[in-house]
This record gives C-alpha cells, structure tokens and sequence, in this order.
C-alpha cells in the first residue's frame, strides 16, 4: 500500500453554535482516488476547505506528508483546488489563467510554455489560449480550472463538486476524463460531491458523511453491498430497510418469516435493519415467493421498470425488467446473500 | 412583452428631447452664430466664439479646470479605494455603518457643504482661529487653489468610493480564494487579482469625480474666491453677467467635447486592460 499523504485527526470545524465537522478521523493515501460523498450540510465541503487552507479546524490536527499544517496558509500547501464555480480570473485569459501559479512561482518562460500546452492538450483545449474565459462553454471553464490547479503539479488536488453546473451528459463525459487525468498524472484526488452515483463510478475509496459525522469508509463496491447503517443504505442507491430480528448467525425473521442469510456477530435476538436492494428481488408466481404481495403501483423507468408491492407487512420496491400490472397477486424470492443485515443504529 | 412596454419609456423620450436634446441643439446653435439673441434675423453664422476660446487667457482658465480636477480626481481614487476595499472586508453590520458615514453627507445640500467649508477654510475660520488659538501662525488657503481641490475632494469622494465598493463586493470569494490556492499571497493576490477586476469600478469612479470637479463653478467661486476662475465659472459669466451666449456655448460646447475626449481615453484604457493576456507583473 502507497503512504499515508493527508491525515485527520479528530478534526472539528464549529461555525458559532454549528458543529458542522464533529471530530472526524481520517487517512487518504498516495495517489488515491477518494471521494467525500454526503447530502448539502454534511460537512464534507468544510473538510475539504480545511485541507485546503481555507479554514482552521477548531479542534485536531491535519498533516500532511507527516508534518502538521493546521495553520499553514493555501498559498504555502503544495495542494490545488477545483472550485465549484470554477473561480477563473475573468480578466485573464485562458493561457494566462493556466500560467497563474506558475508565474508567481517565478517558472522560467519556455519550461511554462510547455507545461501549459501539455495542460491544454490534457484538457483538450489546444488553441484556446487567447480566448476570454467568459466566452467558454460550462464544460470549457471547467476544464481551465482543472488545468490551472494541475499545471503546478501539487501532491493533491481538491475538487469541490466540480461538475455540478454541467448537464448530464457532460457530467458523464468529464467524469471518465477526471478518472483518466488522475491516472495520467499520478496527483491524489480529493473529490467532494452529494451525487452517489458520481461517487460510485469515480473512486477508489468513498467516505460517506452525515451531520459532520464520517458514517462509513470503502470501496465503492463496500458501500453499496455492505452499508454499516441505515443512512448508507439509504442514501446509496435505493434500499428497501426492512425491521428485523437476527435470532442466531446467519438467521433473520422479518416479515413474518425466517430467512437464511450470511450474516453473523450479533446478539441473539438482536432487534436489526434488513437491507434488499431492490434489483436483488425476482418476481414469480405467488405460491413460488419467499413473500406473497400486490402490486400497488409501476413506474417505467427505461431500462426497467420499477414496482412496489406490498406483502409481509412492507412495501417492498423492485426494479425488473418483467413488468407485472398493479393488482395482480405475486411472489417476491430473493437469495440468501442479497439479504444484507445492518446494527439498528440512528 | 418587451415589444409591449415599450410605451412606457414614451414619458422619459418626451422629457429627453424637451430638456437634453432640444437644449444642446441650441448650445450648438448659439456657439456657431453671433449677433443679438433677442433678435432673430440678426444672427448669422460665425466661428468667432469658438476662436475666442483658443485666446491664451481662456485656455489658461481651461488648462487649470482640468489640473484641479485631475488633482481631485486622483486624491478620491488615493482615498477611496482602501476605504471601498475596508467597506467591502468588514463584517456585514458595520458595513452599514461606515456606508452611511459617505452617505449621510450627500442628503445635505451640496451649496450647504460648500459653505460649510467655507466656514473651516476662511481667514477667520475653524481652523485658523484653532490655530492662532494654539499660538500657531494661521494660514491662508482660502481663497486658493487648495480650498478648492479640498471642496472638490470633500463632495466627490462619495462618487468614487460608491462606484469601487460595489465591483469589490460582487468578486466572488473563491476568486480570491483560487488566487491564494495558487500560490498568490495577499499582497499578490491584489494586486494580480483584486485590482484588475475592479477597473471598472474605478473607471466610473473616476468619470464620477472628474466630470463635476471639470463643470464645477459653485466650488471655485465659493472657496476660490473671484481668483480662482474655472470655466465653469467662465460659462457661468458669459450667460448671467457678460450676456454673451455665443461664447458661454462655444465655451461649453468645448468642454462637452474634452470631457468626450477624456472618457474615449478611459474607456480604450479600460478595454485595454480587459483583453489583456499580458502579465502585469
């Protein structure tokens, strides 16, 4: 495993009475891909803006490559940041805006040159250098900004929500190009966003926050599959959460019946969270369901349609391809490792 | 709906023509003829006024309008922009109260303050009394060139400082903030990032001050004195007391076309600087 480049420990951020980051612990590795992922007002922003320099934790220690740089400024840290709104120097123009930091670090004129053509060819904006910022596309700006803070080489790159003002498509686009550029350049990305999707696709490692509080840490593949609580499960992808009780290891009754399931390490008869995502849910014949239900409602939702029927006491969603109509009487099966059991938390 | 209110500025167009378009055809009318104005078919065509103006007496009178307001000019903008930067930095409730500081004095009437100063400047007043109080020999700037630049300054300083502070709070904070991130220290990042995007600001600050510090003639004749003759003061004599409208127009009509001159210039300098790649470091 690469070293350890930025390290929280037990970080606080307080804005008068707000906690708005609550004592967060934390380590991102070299060369990383890591992305901070929580709805508006989580906390991720102000943990980003902290390991840029922009604020002070009020509490913990931030390092950096070992050494502590609480109250190092941004222009002393050898970190970059993509903002939101791109911030670009709307009185510059686009090779001027790359040459910024450059220029202040005093880089002798034909080395910028060619750092700043390789930058444009990167983002792909070979011959672009004279146009105005103000007269460049969403998607354009963006790309300026990316290779303003990538031109200086820093160590790490912050991105806050840098491709919310983009339409989907481009979204999608820039998202397999970031993933590429970080491939490419070899610089640890910190990526801030509230789209889990978007968290999904483009990380090594997500950490999911809520309320200032950091709620789990892994692969992409962890989170989905294994959510630690009920807000993950929630907030990644959609989650039929279901109350249960895990009366022995790998046994769980919910809904009226007992079920097989790979669980185990809680108390016996510990009241818990069931977690079935609802593409892990077959529709069959009533007599042939784990659960009988009603369809009470169908939505197409282009590749598939998605359903909610109710039996067992919950009204379980299920996205198929085979459309059942509302009314008809079904059976829902589902297999023992779909069934994913979580401590009942918040 | 844009086609739809269109009669609404009708009033406005109505108002225009009476009051600014049919009155500067006039000026021009009359700085071009001479003749009795109270008698029509007396008038003929002349550029005798306009060549009255280039006589060394006037273009020394027009040469000091133009020192005195650029003086002026310049010592708003040395004033005002670090009070605009300080307004724009402070927390957002006493921002309220230092704009009212330069808002407070505008509700005054204008001759108001002017006399006021009158009061504080002359031989015998604040401050020399203050002075010759203190045991301190007096002095005289009123009436002078001083008292005037100080009226100047004193009236205008809102007209520059109102214009900056507004394109200072609209720069975005990430802005600056990308500025720092790149390696830019405060000093830097003003000068590099702050600075250039307020040229506007600054552009029509300076065409706030300088226009009415230019035309003034109520500063000079109060503060000035009959010595300090501006040509506002020149325009003003030639239509109240010399009763000669041929040459107060053909005056005006040259300053008119100077302060045109003067904002081209600061314009071209403005747009100079907006598509400008070069570095200014």
């Amino acid at each position: 495993m690469s070293k350890k480049i930025i390290e929280l420990n037990n970080v606080t951020k307080r804005y008068n009475d707000v906690t708005a980051v609550d004592n967060i612990n934390l380590y991102i590795r070299e060369n990383e891909f890591i992305t901070l992922l929580g709805p508006s007002g989580c906390g991720k922003t102000t943990t980003l803006r902290m390991i840029g320099g922009f604020e002070e934790p009020d509490e913990g220690d931030i390092l950096f490559d070992g050494v502590r740089i609480n109250d190092v400024p941004p222009y002393k840290r050898n970190i970059n940041t993509v903002f939101q709104r791109y911030a670009l120097f709307t009185h510059l123009n686009v090779y001027e805006n790359i040459a910024f930091g450059l220029r202040i670090k005093k880089v002798p004129k034909d080395e910028m040159d060619r750092r700043i053509k390789r930058m444009l060819k990167l983002v792909e904006l070979e011959g672009f250098e004279t146009r105005h910022v103000d007269s460049l596309s969403g998607g354009q700006q963006q790309r300026v900004a990316i290779a303003r803070a990538l031109v200086n080489e820093p160590k790490v790159l912050l991105l806050d929500e840098p491709l919310g003002a983009l339409d989907l498509k481009l979204r999608k686009e820039m998202q397999i190009e970031l993933m590429n550029m970080q491939k490419n350049v070899g610089i640890t990305f910190i990526y801030v966003t509230h789209d889990q999707e978007e968290a999904l696709t483009m990380s090594d490692t997500v950490v999911v926050m809520n309320k200032g509080i950091i709620q789990q840490v892994g692969t992409p593949v962890d989170i989905y599959n294994e959510p630690e609580n009920r807000f993950v499960a929630d907030f990644i992808g959609e989650s039929n959460i279901i109350e249960g009780i895990m009366h022995e290891d790998y046994l769980v009754e919910f809904s009226g019946r007992k079920f097989k399931c790979l669980d185990k390490g809680f108390q016996q008869n510990e009241p818990v969270d069931v977690v079935i995502r609802p593409e892990d849910i077959d529709i069959t014949e009533p007599d042939k369901g784990l659960i009988q239900g009603v369809v009470t409602s169908v939505v197409f939702k282009g590749v598939h349609y998605e359903m909610m029927v109710e039996g067992g006491g919950f009204e379980y969603m299920i996205q198929s391809t085979d459309m059942q109509p509302v009314g008809v009487n079904v059976g829902l099966t589902f297999e023992p490792e779909d069934i994913h059991v979580m401590k009942r938390g918040s | 709906m844009k086609n739809r209110a269109k009669f609404l500025a009708y009033p406005y167009l109505v108002w225009m023509a009476i009051f600014i378009v049919i009155p500067l055809f006039l000026v021009l009318f009359y700085s071009l003829t001479k003749g009795n104005i109270h008698d029509p078919s007396s008038l003929s065509f002349s550029l005798e006024s306009y060549a009255r103006v280039f006589e060394v007496n006037y273009l020394k009178v027009i040469w000091k309008s133009f020192k005195l307001a650029f003086i002026s000019t310049l010592f708003c903008f040395v004033l005002g922009y670090p009070v605009a930067l300080i307004i724009s930095t402070v927390k957002a409730k006493y921002k309220s109260i230092l704009l009212m500081f330069f808002l407070v004095p505008i509700w005054m009437n204008f001759l108001l303050r002017t006399y006021a100063w009158m009061s504080i400047l002359s031989p015998n007043g604040f401050i020399n009394r203050l002075l010759s109080f203190l045991g301190l020999p007096t002095l005289s700037i009123m009436p002078g060139q001083t008292a005037v630049v100080l009226g100047m300054i004193y009236n205008f300083l809102p007209f520059m400082v109102l214009p900056i502070y507004t394109v200072l709070s609209k720069i975005d904070r990430s802005v600056i903030e990308a500025a720092m991130d790149l390696g830019a220290n405060k000093i830097r990042t003003f000068f590099n990032v702050i600075f250039p995007l307020t040229v506007p600001g600054i552009i029509s600050g300076i065409t706030m001050v300088f226009m009415p510090a230019v035309s003034t003639f109520v500063i000079s004749r109060l503060l000035g004195g009959n010595k300090e003759l501006l040509i506002g003061n020149l325009i003003e004599q030639q239509f109240t007391v010399q009763r000669d409208w041929h040459f107060g127009s053909a005056l005006s009509i040259i300053l008119m076309i100077m302060i045109l001159i003067s904002m081209a210039v600061m314009s071209k300098f403005e747009s100079d600087n907006d598509n400008g790649g070069a570095p200014t470091w």
